[in-house]
């Protein structure tokens, strides 16, 4: 008894707090940029894909629901023949982000992603692909890393020095 | 050979038992300690280059203060103390693996060493973190190495392993170390193929993603992601112990499964990159029905052709079925059940039949016993009749590489065999005895002591001689003056042996060779001699066959009403005109088998047949040891163990009685029970039944990833993973996750230790057998106490030259000669080439010139073939490619007839 109108004297309180509720859809919600919603995969400042398919978000992600297949360019650039996650398993708890070694998996703000089909959230690379490199625009992994690729040879990325030639006995 | 003892060292104050002819790093693994090292390899012993496994050293319980000492470069004597938690000692190795990374390159992410690298896990062992060099990072240019493997120098730590184990174990010598200081460079002189057999090792004994598999980059996936079980290598007859790995469906790469008495820790490159006629577009993966005469095979449904089938065998139609030694025993047993031993033929050529058959016979009788491939490599004096085995047993010739060097490493006393710099040192490039008696020139020659190049006849008379001049009652063999020297040298050379081996085998199709081979070792017995025969066998089953198919040898002679044929080209197993009139002779043809060939355009029915990686079986490798390999995946479709195929067309045909097995531990216990000789085949590894804690064992590692996504396109409900009703493995991550029983453990992974050196922790001892023991059971192993029986005595009469005609000879080829790995991309790309081969005095009396087309007259059918020289063939015989298609089924040796022929 006592503790009914506890409740209800509490709710009654509630009428002159600030309003929560908003009016959606026809109100926007402002959602923080690191609120961790719909997973896009990012382009590198050269506009090409960032992923490398290194597997390591597959990997990290609690409900497995990241699957991909590695293959290469002509020139040794790694990239995913297919990324697919099933967003109708992921739990949005951005492990994938935090694995990524190249910024390339980052979730969004955007949480409207409801379907009447499940397998309408079955996402494929063309799906997540966007053509910005999102929140971490300066990072090109290709430019650090030490694999030579198309445009990049040998001793050309950050902090390398020229080639050795092992042919040279010179101190 | 000094004794091992165990003594007792003490690591940070507790006591452990370990051998005395380690050195401390392996004891401390032994022990399951984790002790960082790089340079340190458990088949190359130690040369102290890396400084990775730095530990304290104490003088007594009394010293404080101790000294850092190298773990691998010093003995584990009794009491020593040491500590691998003394904070100078960690600091240091926390120091040098700060170097070593200096100049890494970032990347982890695309390397295909990731997630199994030993770089990796021991930077994270000894908690390097955070790179604090701003420099430049040093840089190379990479090789083209062929197609096997990927280099990227970048990554390299300069720990020698590779080149010690290039040159050093596998004797290659067209890779090096080059330049100096911080510039080592580790390639070859120039880009080209690498030329050792053996190659494919690199990626395993490289601790970094300098050396990776080429192959494997084609469908480049994660160790973690890679669904794998324990399985057998199927392209020769030793049996190697692999690890192949499988995702979606597509099998990605094999990784040699340590065994310490077969393979030990290497595997061939036809081995290891043969695998891609899995995936192969000749793969058979439906039904295919012929439907009227002479029409092309369609794919039907199942039930259709089963249906068909059992038509085909009713109402008292005479069956005839060829079984194979490339399938396992399972299916050749319920394929001789379901038509009765009488009218089962073992699916090997008549020639074939005959040579395993003496091999099984000569082995089971002892008492020289078989060769396992390390007891091999523990020889201390071999002689080689016939075989040019880096080409027809490539894992024997490594073997043979690491028993040169038993005779100089006991002579010098006071260094231990792990010690390897200064074992070389000492031994500067003494050789044990090795002798060679082959037809051509081989890649052993560099190691031999002296090398014979003759005819068959030739080579068979050297042995029987070797014989006589070990024991007179042996039969006398009249050799020339030069053969008899030599045999009095070799025969001289063994007796003082310890270890003393024979090797012969099936290649040059000569039974008198393995007589001979058989009269020596049995010499060597009555001589008080432990000696050991190693007999090469063409195929995974070949011995198993031969113990199944003690009645029919060879191919049969009429079809019947319906030929049942069974993992078999026939086409290999004799010519063209006997097969064809064998395939026309019966009313119908049969064929399960997974890859089309010849046969399978001929067969009115095919049934699609699983490959070793989607089926479980026996295997009986050449030394008469069962192995079990196990199921990699499950295969899409209507794919399926032969046997299965088996009992389902005797379900069809109303006789389910006479092949009544629908899972694989009741095959093989029927097996084992209705062969004498096969009795023990139910021990190779545990029945289906068996469970630890109530589990099975994952095939999956606990990290395998996108099990809600990878069918997801498909259907987004996840699909039950398979069953296996045939094994304690499961399809899936869950389930036991301990060590498994040896023979069970798909995959070598520890906490820590995420690349292949994780097997430490599978070991009862570094580099010796598994817990547990070693997996495999010998089903001959004669008791060495019997007395030798009578010698062989019949002695062929020496090779003579016919005027007009050539003896062709088949020489074999690592590349080529095998018919699965032939149709792996890779392997393809380097397989030999068809040609026949003359010594150049013979061509000039032809008047032949190099690159001239020859008519080769081969049982009535003329074969034209680009003329090769080869200086080492002695005169009067023609080389022959063996085991190509075209050429495969002819039986050699054989006389034949050359003419030049002209150019298209
Ligand atoms: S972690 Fe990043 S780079 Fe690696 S596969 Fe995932 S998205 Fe691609
Ligand atoms: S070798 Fe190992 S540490 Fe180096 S990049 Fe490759 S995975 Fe990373
Ligand atoms: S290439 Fe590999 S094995 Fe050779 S020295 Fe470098 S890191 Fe060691
Ligand atoms: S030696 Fe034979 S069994 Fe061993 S890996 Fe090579 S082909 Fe396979
Ligand atoms: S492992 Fe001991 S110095 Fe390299």
């Amino acid at each position: 008894m006592w503790s009914s109108l506890k409740t209800l004297w509490t709710i009654f309180l509630h009428i002159f707090r600030r309003r929560e509720t908003i009016q959606y859809p026809e109100q926007r919600p402002s959602i923080p940029p690191r609120w961790r919603g719909r997973i896009v995969l990012t382009r590198d400042p050269d506009g090409a894909e960032r992923c490398v398919a290194c597997y390591l978000c597959a990997a990290a992600c609690p409900p497995d629901c990241i699957s991909l297949q590695a293959t290469e360019d002509e020139h040794g650039r790694r990239y995913p023949a297919f990324f697919r996650i099933n967003f109708s398993r992921c739990i949005f708890c951005g492990y994938c982000e935090e694995a990524c070694p190249t910024y390339a998996i980052q979730l969004t703000p955007d949480f409207e992603m409801g379907e009447y089909q499940r397998h309408n959230l079955v996402y494929e690379k063309e799906d997540l692909l966007i053509n910005g490199p999102g929140k971490y625009p300066g990072y090109n992994f290709y430019r650090v890393a030490g694999l030579a690729i198309g445009g990049k040879g040998k001793g050309e990325a950050e902090n390398e020095a020229p080639p050795t030639d092992p042919r040279s006995l010179m101190p | 050979m000094e004794v091992m003892r165990r003594v007792t060292i003490f690591v940070d104050g507790r006591p452990h038992s370990v051998l005395d002819d380690q050195n401390l790093l392996q004891a401390c693994l032994s022990a399951g300690l984790d002790l960082p090292y790089f340079c340190w390899h458990p088949a190359l012993g130690s040369v102290g280059a890396c400084r990775q496994c730095a530990v304290k050293l104490f003088r007594d319980a009394s010293d404080r203060r101790g000294r850092i000492v190298m773990a691998c470069m010093t003995p584990a004597a009794d009491s020593t103390r040491i500590s691998i938690d003394d904070a100078e000692a960690r600091e240091f190795r926390a120091r040098v693996i700060e170097w070593l990374m200096i100049n890494h390159p970032h990347d982890c992410p695309v390397c295909d060493e990731g997630g199994e690298c030993h770089l990796q896990d021991m930077t994270v062992m000894t908690g390097h973190v955070r790179r604090r060099y701003r420099g430049l990072k040093r840089t190379f240019e990479n090789q083209d190495l062929g197609p096997f493997i990927n280099h990227e120098m970048n990554r390299c730590i300069q720990c020698y392993r590779c080149v010690r184990f290039y040159r050093d174990f596998a004797g290659d010598r067209d890779f090096d170390a080059f330049s100096l200081r911080n510039q080592v460079y580790f390639g070859r002189q120039q880009d080209g193929t690498l030329e050792s057999e053996f190659s494919g090792n690199l990626v395993e004994v490289c601790p970094t993603g300098v050396f990776t598999d080429k192959s494997f980059k084609e469908h480049y996936t994660r160790k973690w992601d890679l669904q794998t079980a324990p399985s057998i290598c199927v392209h020769c007859g030793l049996g190697c112990n692999t690890i192949p790995g499988e995702r979606y469906g597509l099998l990605r790469r094999i990784r040699n499964r340590y065994n310490g008495e077969v393979n030990g820790y290497f595997l061939c490159d036809r081995g290891r990159y043969g695998y891609g006629f899995v995936n192969g577009a000749q793969r058979i993966r439906a039904p295919l029905l012929r439907r009227e005469l002479g029409g092309p095979a369609a794919p039907v449904e199942r039930q259709e052709a089963l249906a068909r089938i059992a038509a085909w065998m009713a109402d008292g139609a005479r069956v005839v079925a060829i079984g194979s030694p490339r399938a396992s025993l399972e299916a050749n047993f319920a394929l001789r059940a379901l038509v009765g031993p009488a009218h089962f033929y073992g699916g090997m050529s008549a020639a074939e039949s005959r040579l395993t058959a003496l091999i099984a016979q000569i082995l089971q009788r002892g008492p020289a016993p078989a060769a396992s491939l390390q007891e091999a490599a523990e020889a201390d004096a071999v002689l080689v009749l016939g075989e040019d085995v880096t080409n027809s047993a490539p894992m024997l010739a490594l073997s043979l590489r690491q028993a040169v060097r038993r005779q100089p490493m006991a002579a010098a006393r006071g260094i231990p065999p792990w010690d390897d710099h200064a074992m070389r040192q000492v031994t500067q490039g003494q050789r044990g005895p090795l002798f060679l008696a082959t037809l051509a020139a081989t890649r052993l020659e560099d190691v031999a002591r002296e090398t014979l190049r003759a005819a068959p006849a030739d080579i068979a008379r050297l042995g029987f001689a070797v014989a006589h001049a070990l024991d007179a009652d042996a039969p006398s063999a009249d050799v020339d003056a030069p053969a008899h020297a030599l045999a009095g040298r070799i025969a001289a050379a063994l007796l003082a042996a310890g270890q003393p081996l024979v090797v012969a085998g099936m290649s040059c199709g000569s039974e008198d060779m393995i007589r001979a081979a058989a009269d020596v070792a049995w010499a060597l017995r009555r001589a008080g001699r432990p000696a050991r025969l190693a007999f090469v066998v063409p195929e995974c089953d070949s011995l198993g066959a031969a113990l199944m198919t003690d009645r029919n040898p060879g191919l049969p002679q009429d079809g019947a009403d319906l030929l049942l044929v069974m993992e078999n080209d026939l086409y290999r197993r004799a010519d063209t005109d006997t097969v064809d009139s064998l395939l026309g002779s019966a009313r119908h043809v049969v064929l399960i088998d997974h890859t089309a060939h010849a046969t399978a355009a001929a067969a009115d029915a095919v049934l699609p047949a699983a490959t070793f990686a989607e089926a479980t079986g026996t295997l009986v490798n050449n030394e008469g040891r069962a192995q079990r390999y196990f199921r990699v995946f499950a295969a899409a479709g209507d794919v399926q163990e032969s046997w299965r195929w088996i009992h389902d067309i005797a379900a069809a045909a109303g006789r389910t009685r006479d092949a009544p097995w629908t899972r694989l531990d009741d095959v093989t216990a029927a097996c084992a029970t209705a062969i004498p000789p096969l009795r023990r085949i139910v021990e190779a590894a545990p029945g289906a039944a068996f469970r630890i804690a109530g589990q099975k064992i994952p095939r999956e590692p606990p990290r395998y990833s996108g099990r809600t996504a990878m069918h997801a396109q498909v259907d987004v409900d996840e699909p039950k993973p398979p069953d296996d009703p045939d094994t304690p493995l499961a399809f899936s991550m869950e389930g036991y996750a301990g060590r498994p029983p040896s023979p069970l453990i798909p995959y070598f992974w520890s906490p820590g230790w995420n690349s292949v050196q994780a097997v430490n922790k599978f070991q009862e001892e570094i580099a010796g057998p598994l817990a547990g023991g070693d997996p495999g059971v010998r089903l001959m192993a004669p008791s060495s106490g019997t007395a030798p029986p009578a010698y062989f005595r019949e002695v062929p009469p020496a090779f003579a030259r016919r005027d007009g005609h050539w003896l062709a000879v088949p020489l074999h080829h690592i590349f080529g000669s095998d018919e699965l790995s032939t149709r792996s991309p890779p392997v393809a790309s380097l397989a030999a080439q068809p040609y026949a081969a003359l010594n150049p005095d013979d061509a000039a009396e032809l008047g032949l010139n190099g690159g001239d087309l020859l008519h080769v007259q081969l049982r009535g059918i003329s074969h034209r073939l680009p003329l090769r020289f080869e200086p080492a063939l002695p005169k009067g015989l023609l080389g022959l490619p063996a085991g190509m298609d075209g050429l495969a089924g002819i039986p050699l040796p054989d006389w034949v007839r050359v003419a030049k022929a002209e150019a298209p």
